[in-house]
C-alpha cells in the first residue's frame, strides 16, 4: 500500500518525544491553571488502538504520527484541563480478536482515562462491545457506517471524521451530473465496500442514474486483471474504491486493462492512501477524479492553519513525509485523530471530566453528544463540521479532485449539508 | 488421586477470581475458554493420534451456529449454545466421514484444506456472516432459575468460562478412562494391529474427530457469547495453528496440558506484544523449541520425569 | 466485451498464472518428492524472495541482480533451518510439519520487525502495456511467464541430466537402496531443501513487480501451491506442472463466469476430495 523507503524517524524515538513532551511540558496558557489547581493530579492518559502491524500498518503509522503531533501541539499550550496528556499505544494486528483484547488491556491494565484511534471497520466493530461492556468512551477514527448506523452502542463515538455514507451521499450528484449516468461500482466485499454499494447506489438511482454493473472484489484478492472484464462496455462512469496491500497492484491493472479507451473514472483516495501518484503504471490517471476528504497536494491558496497542520505533522507538499519522499501519507483518514484530540481536550474540559468511573463518564459522554459544531481552524484543518449527538457522528465537507500532472487539484467542495441523510439512530435514548 | 487432582485444579481455578486484580481476571477468563478448544484438539492429537491443521472450522462452526441464530432468529443464549454445539457436530461429523481414510500429512492437509474451504465460504457468504467484518451480540443474558445475568458481568463470564471449562476437562477425563479411550489410545500406537484384534477402527476414529470437534465447538460458542463476536478471522488458519501449538506445548495425550499450553502461550503473545511489534515471533518460536527438546510438552515432561501416573 | 476476448484474456491470464504457480509450487513438490516432507514454511521463502528483492533493487539498484542473490539468500536460510530443525528431528513427517509451521512464523514475524508492514513496489525492469483489441495487458506480466517457462525448463533439464538430480531422483526412488549405492542422502536432502526454497524465492522475486513485497504475501502463494501439488500428485513435478494448467485455465475462465471466491472455494474443496479418497493426487504416490 506504500511507497515507504528506509524508515526516517523509529517509531520508538517517536514515541519517546511525545512521551518527553507529554511529561515535560507545563506552559499555561489563560485559565489553565485554575484547571490545574482544581484536580492536581497526573497526566490525562488517552488509550491508543492503533494499527501497527497487519494489513492496516500504513494508515496506522500515520495515524501515529499525526496523533503525537496533535498531543506536542496540545501539551505545548498547557494540556487537557491544565493536565500533560500521554498516549498510551498498543497495537492491535489489526485484527478484530487481538482488538477487544487491547481494548480490555488499555482500560483494564493500563487503566487509560478514554481510548480513541482505531480505523478498520472489523477492529472497530469486535471491540466496541468491550468498550461498552467496559463502560469506558470509545473513540474511533474509521469513516465507517457502524458508528451512525446505531448498531454500536453508548460508549462509541466518531467526532473527527465523516462516515461514509456521509461522504458517498455528498459526492454522488456531482458524479452524475458531471461525469455520467451509467455507473459500475468495484468496491471490496466486505461491509466497508457494501457502504459505498448500498449508498452510492441509493443516491445513484434516485437521480436518475443507473448501476450498470456490481463488481465485488473478495478480501483475500491478489490479482484483480479478470475482475476488469466484467465493466459492461457502455459504462460511462468507473466508481473504484479498495483498500488493503493491493491498492496499487489494483489500479495498476486498471490502468493495463483500459488504457485510453478507459471510461471516467471516479476513485475514493483508499484506493491509493499511501500511495504515490507518480508510481510508474499509474499515468493513466490523467484526467481521472478522486473523493478526497483533505487535500494530499498543497495549493498556494491554503488557509494558515492548513500549512500550519501540514507543518506539524511533517507533510510536504505532496502529502509524503518531510522526512522521506517516498513515504506517502494517508492524507483523508489521518486528520481525523488530530481533530479528535482536540474534541476529546473540548469535551474533557467542559465536563469537567476528572479520572475515570460512572461519573466522569457520564459528564464527558454528554457534554460530547451535546456539541453541535466545530469551527474550521487550527483544531479542525480539514474544515468546519457539523456533530449530531444522537448518531454520535460528525460531518464534514468533501472535496472531489482531478489527477493533472500527477498531482490532484481540488476542482469541487461539497457543503456540510450535502453529505448529511436523515438520522436512524438514537444513542442518546440508550442508557449508561 | 488424579481425579481429586483435577477437581483441585479446577477449584484453584474458581477461587483464583476472588483474589485476581481485573486484568488477570479477564486474562484468565478467555484462558479458559480457548484451553477448552485445546483440550478439544488434544482429544483428536494426543489420544487419536491424528494432527489436525483444519479445527478452526469446528470453533468457528460452534461460533456461526451460535451467533447466527441469536443474530437472526433472535433465540436465547442457551439454545443459541446449543444450536452451535449441533452444528459443530454436524461439520465434526462430516469431516470425520470424508477423512476416513486419511492417515498423518493426508489427514493433515485434508483439514486444512477443507477448513480453508469454510474459511472462504464465511467470506463469500458476507451478506449474512459478515465476512470479515463480522457483527457483535449485544447485551447477553443467561436466565438461570429465575435470575438474569448479564454475560458481559465480569464475574458471571469468568463462572461461565470455568462451567466450560470444567466440562470439557472432565469430559476428557471420563473418555480417556472408559474403554473408547483405551482403543483410542491403541489406535495411537497401532492402528493395524487395533484392527486385526477386531476393533472396528474406522468407527473409532469418526467418533474421535466427532468427539474433538465437538468439544471445540463448544469452545467457539461459549467464546461467542463471552466475548460477543463473531467473524472470520477465527475461521482462519491461525485459530487451527493455536490449539496445535496450545496443546503440543502443554503435553499432548495429558488432560491437563491444553490449559497448561493455552496458559503459558496467551501470556508470553501478551508480554511479547508490549516488545516487539513481531510479537507472533514467540508462537513460531515455541513450536520450533516445543518439537525440538520438549516433544512431549510440560506437563508431559512432569508426567515422563516425577508423575508417571498423570492421566 | 465479446465473449470470444473473454476468452482470450482468461487464456492469457490463465496461461501466465498457471506458468508462474507452477514455478512457485515446483520448489514444494521437489522437497515432497525427494525427502518425503510437507513443507509448510514455502511459502514463507517465496514471501522472503520478495523482500529481499525489494532491499537489493532498492539499495543496488539492479532487478537483475536480485533475481540471482534472492534465491541464493532464501535458499542459505533454508539450508540453516534444515541442519538446525529438519535434521535432529530425523525428518518425521508430522513433527516436520510443526517446524516448519514455526519457521513460517519466524520467518514472517522477523521480516515484520525488520523490514516493517509495509507493501512496498518493485519497478519492474521493463514496463509497457500489449493493446489488444479489446483490452489491454501488462507486458512484464508476459515477460515473467516466459522466464517461468524457461526456468521450467531448467529445472526439469537439471534433474533429468546432472549427477545431483541422478542422485534425487534415486533418493526419491528408494532412500535405503540410494543410500547403499554411495549417494549421499544427508547431503541431498540438504541440498532439495535448499534448492525448493530457491525456486519459491525467484517466484517470489519474479511476482514482486506486479504484488509489491509484504510480509504476508506468502499464505496465499502456499495454498495455491498446496491446492496444485496435491492435485497433480505429490512429488510428481510433472503432475505439477499439469495441475497448474488446470488450475490456472480453469480459474481464468471460472472466474469470468462466477465468482472467484466460489471458484476458490470448489477449488479446495476438491482437493481435499481427491486427496481423502485416493490417498495420493492424479498423478503421484501414496503419502504415508
Amino acid at each position: 500500500m506504500s511507497q515507504d523507503g528506509a524508515p526516517t524517524l523509529s517509531r520508538r524515538h517517536f514515541l519517546q518525544a511525545g512521551g518527553l513532551v507529554a511529561v515535560g511540558a507545563h506552559l499555561p496558557g489563560p485559565g489553565v491553571a485554575r484547571a490545574a489547581a482544581q484536580t492536581g493530579q497526573g497526566p490525562l492518559r488517552l488509550g491508543f488502538q492503533v494499527h501497527r502491524t497487519g494489513i492496516g500498518a500504513v494508515y496506522g503509522r500515520w495515524y501515529e504520527r499525526t496523533t503525537m503531533a496533535a498531543v506536542k501541539l496540545i501539551n505545548e499550550k498547557g494540556g487537557i484541563g491544565g493536565r500533560p496528556v500521554e498516549i498510551v499505544a498498543e497495537d492491535d494486528g489489526t485484527d478484530p480478536k487481538r482488538g477487544a483484547e487491547v481494548v480490555e488491556k488499555l482500560a483494564v491494565q493500563h487503566k487509560v482515562d478514554l481510548i480513541f484511534g482505531t480505523l478498520f471497520s472489523h477492529v472497530v466493530i469486535a471491540s466496541a462491545p468491550r468498550a461498552g461492556e467496559l463502560k469506558i468512551p470509545y473513540i474511533v477514527v474509521s469513516e465507517g457506517y457502524h458508528v451512525a448506523s446505531g448498531r454500536l452502542n453508548r460508549y462509541v463515538f466518531q467526532p473527527g471524521i465523516t462516515d461514509v455514507r456521509a461522504q458517498v451521499t455528498a459526492v454522488a450528484p456531482w458524479i452524475l451530473k458531471n461525469l455520467g449516468k451509467k455507473v459500475t461500482l468495484i468496491f471490496p466485499d466486505y461491509a466497508f465496500g457494501h457502504d459505498h454499494r448500498d449508498f452510492f447506489s441509493r443516491v445513484a438511482t434516485a437521480q436518475g442514474g443507473t448501476i450498470r454493473a456490481l463488481i465485488p472484489i473478495p478480501p483475500t484478492e491478489t490479482s484483480f486483471t479478470k475482475y476488469f472484464p466484467r465493466v459492461p462496455a457502455d459504462t460511462e462512469v468507473l466508481y473504484h474504491v479498495m483498500v488493503g496491500p493491493g491498492v496499487l497492484t489494483f489500479v495498476k491493472e486498471m490502468g493495463e486493462h483500459f488504457g485510453a479507451r478507459r471510461p471516467q473514472i471516479f476513485g475514493f483516495i483508499d484506493s491509493l492512501e499511501g500511495v504515490d501518484l507518480a508510481s510508474p503504471g499509474l499515468e493513466f490517471l490523467e484526467g481521472t477524479y478522486f473523493w478526497e476528504a483533505f487535500p494530499r497536494y498543497a495549493a498556494a491558496t491554503m488557509p494558515p492553519h492548513v500549512r500550519f497542520y501540514r507543518e506539524r505533522v511533517g507533510v510536504n507538499d505532496n502529502g509524503a513525509s518531510v522526512n522521506d519522499p517516498r513515504d506517502v501519507s494517508t492524507f483523508s483518514h489521518m486528520f481525523g485523530c488530530w481533530e479528535t484530540l482536540f474534541i476529546i481536550k473540548r469535551a474533557v474540559e467542559q465536563s469537567g471530566y476528572k479520572k475515570p468511573g460512572a461519573a466522569g463518564y457520564r459528564a464527558f459522554i454528554e457534554t460530547l453528544e451535546g456539541f453541535q459544531s466545530f469551527p474550521e481552524g487550527t483544531e479542525h484543518p480539514q474544515g468546519p463540521k457539523k456533530f449530531v449527538g444522537r448518531l454520535h457522528q460528525v460531518f464534514g465537507r468533501q472535496v472531489v479532485s482531478k489527477v493533472e500532472k500527477r498531482r490532484l487539484t481540488v476542482i469541487h467542495r461539497t457543503a456540510i449539508e450535502d453529505s448529511m441523510y436523515a438520522p436512524e439512530a438514537d444513542y442518546t435514548k440508550q442508557p449508561l | 488421586m488424579t481425579l481429586g487432582l483435577h477437581l483441585g485444579v479446577l477449584a484453584l481455578l474458581g477461587g483464583l477470581q476472588l483474589v485476581l486484580p481485573p486484568f488477570h481476571h479477564g486474562m484468565l477468563a478467555r484462558i479458559m475458554v480457548l484451553a477448552a478448544y485445546a483440550a478439544g484438539y488434544n482429544l483428536l492429537l494426543g489420544y487419536a493420534g491424528l494432527m489436525s491443521l483444519g479445527h478452526a472450522m469446528f470453533f468457528a462452526a460452534g461460533m456461526y451456529g451460535t451467533g447466527l441464530t441469536i443474530h437472526y432468529l433472535g433465540v436465547g443464549v442457551i439454545t443459541g449454545f446449543l444450536l452451535g454445539v449441533v452444528a459443530g457436530l454436524a461439520v465434526a461429523a462430516a469431516v470425520g466421514l470424508i477423512t476416513l481414510r486419511t492417515a498423518g500429512p493426508a489427514f493433515l492437509i485434508v483439514t486444512m484444506m477443507l477448513a480453508q474451504a469454510f474459511y472462504l465460504a464465511t467470506l463469500y457468504f458476507n451478506e449474512i456472516t459478515g465476512g470479515d467484518q463480522g457483527f457483535i451480540l449485544s447485551g447477553l443474558h443467561l436466565d438461570l432459575a429465575g435470575r438474569r445475568l448479564p454475560l458481559a458481568d465480569p464475574a458471571v463470564k469468568y463462572n461461565v468460562a470455568l462451567v466450560v471449562f470444567a466440562a470439557c476437562l472432565l469430559l476428557n477425563f471420563w473418555i480417556v478412562r472408559s474403554p473408547a479411550g483405551r482403543i483410542l489410545l491403541a489406535l495411537r500406537e497401532n492402528e493395524e494391529r487395533t484392527r486385526l484384534l477386531g476393533y472396528n477402527t474406522p468407527r473409532y476414529r469418526l467418533f474421535a474427530v466427532t468427539v474433538s470437534g465437538l468439544v471445540a465447538a463448544v469452545a467457539g460458542s461459549a467464546y461467542t457469547l463471552l466475548f460477543s463476536y463473531v467473524g472470520s478471522t477465527f475461521a482462519g488458519i491461525l485459530y487451527s495453528i493455536y490449539p496445535l501449538l496450545w496443546a503440543l506445548l502443554g503435553g499432548a495425550g495429558t488432560i491437563l496440558g491444553p490449559l497448561v499450553g493455552t496458559l503459558v502461550m496467551t501470556y508470553l503473545v501478551d508480554v511479547a506484544s508490549s516488545l516487539t511489534t513481531g510479537y507472533l515471533i514467540v508462537v513460531g518460536a515455541t513450536l520450533v523449541v516445543t518439537i525440538l527438546w520438549v516433544p512431549a510438552g510440560i506437563v508431559g515432561g512432569i508426567r515422563a520425569r516425577w508423575a508417571p501416573w498423570l492421566p | 466485451m465479446s465473449l470470444e476476448a473473454h476468452l482470450f484474456l482468461a487464456l492469457l491470464e490463465g496461461t501466465v498464472g498457471a506458468l508462474v504457480l507452477a514455478l512457485t509450487a515446483l520448489g514444494l513438490s521437489l522437497v515432497f518428492g525427494v525427502m518425503r516432507i510437507v513443507n509448510v514454511a514455502h511459502g514463507a521463502f517465496f514471501m522472503l524472495g520478495a523482500i529481499v528483492t525489494w532491499y537489493v533493487s532498492t539499495l543496488l539498484g539492479s532487478f537483475l541482480l536480485a533475481l540471482v542473490v534472492a534465491p541464493l539468500v532464501v535458499g542459505a536460510v533454508a539450508v540453516v533451518a534444515d541442519r538446525l530443525v529438519l535434521r535432529p528431528i530425523g525428518y518425521e513427517p508430522e513433527s516436520t510439519i510443526v517446524a516448519t509451521i514455526g519457521l513460517l512464523y519466524i520467518l514472517e514475524q522477523a521480516v515484520l520487525m525488520i523490514y516493517g508492514p509495509y507493501a512496498r513496489p518493485v519497478t519492474a525492469p521493463i514496463y509497457f502495456r500489449v493493446d489488444f483489441p479489446s483490452f489491454g495487458y501488462s507486458g512484464y506480466k508476459l515477460i515473467v511467464g516466459g522466464v517461468a517457462a524457461i526456468l521450467l525448463v531448467a529445472t526439469w533439464i537439471a534433474l533429468a541430466r546432472t549427477k545431483l538430480g541422478l542422485y534425487m531422483r534415486a533418493t526419491q526412488q528408494d532412500r535405503e537402496i540410494a543410500q547403499a549405492f554411495a549417494v549421499p542422502v544427508g547431503r541431498v536432502y540438504t541440498t532439495a531443501f535448499g534448492a525448493g526454497a530457491g525456486l519459491a524465492a525467484v517466484a517470489g522475486a519474479l511476482i514482486v513487480p506486479v504484488q509489491q513485497a509484504h510480509y504476508l504475501m506468502g499464505l496465499d502463494a502456499l495454498l495455491l501451491s498446496f491446492v496444485v501439488v496435491i492435485l497433480g500428485g505429490l512429488g510428481s513435478l510433472r503432475g505439477t506442472l499439469v495441475a497448474a494448467f488446470v488450475v490456472g485455465l480453469s480459474d481464468g475462465a471460472v472466474s469470468v463466469l462466477f465468482s472467484p471466491t466460489l471458484a476458490k472455494i470448489v477449488a479446495t474443496l476438491l482437493v481435499a476430495l481427491v486427496l481423502a479418497v485416493r490417498g495420493r493426487g492424479l498423478f503421484g504416490e501414496e503419502i504415508a
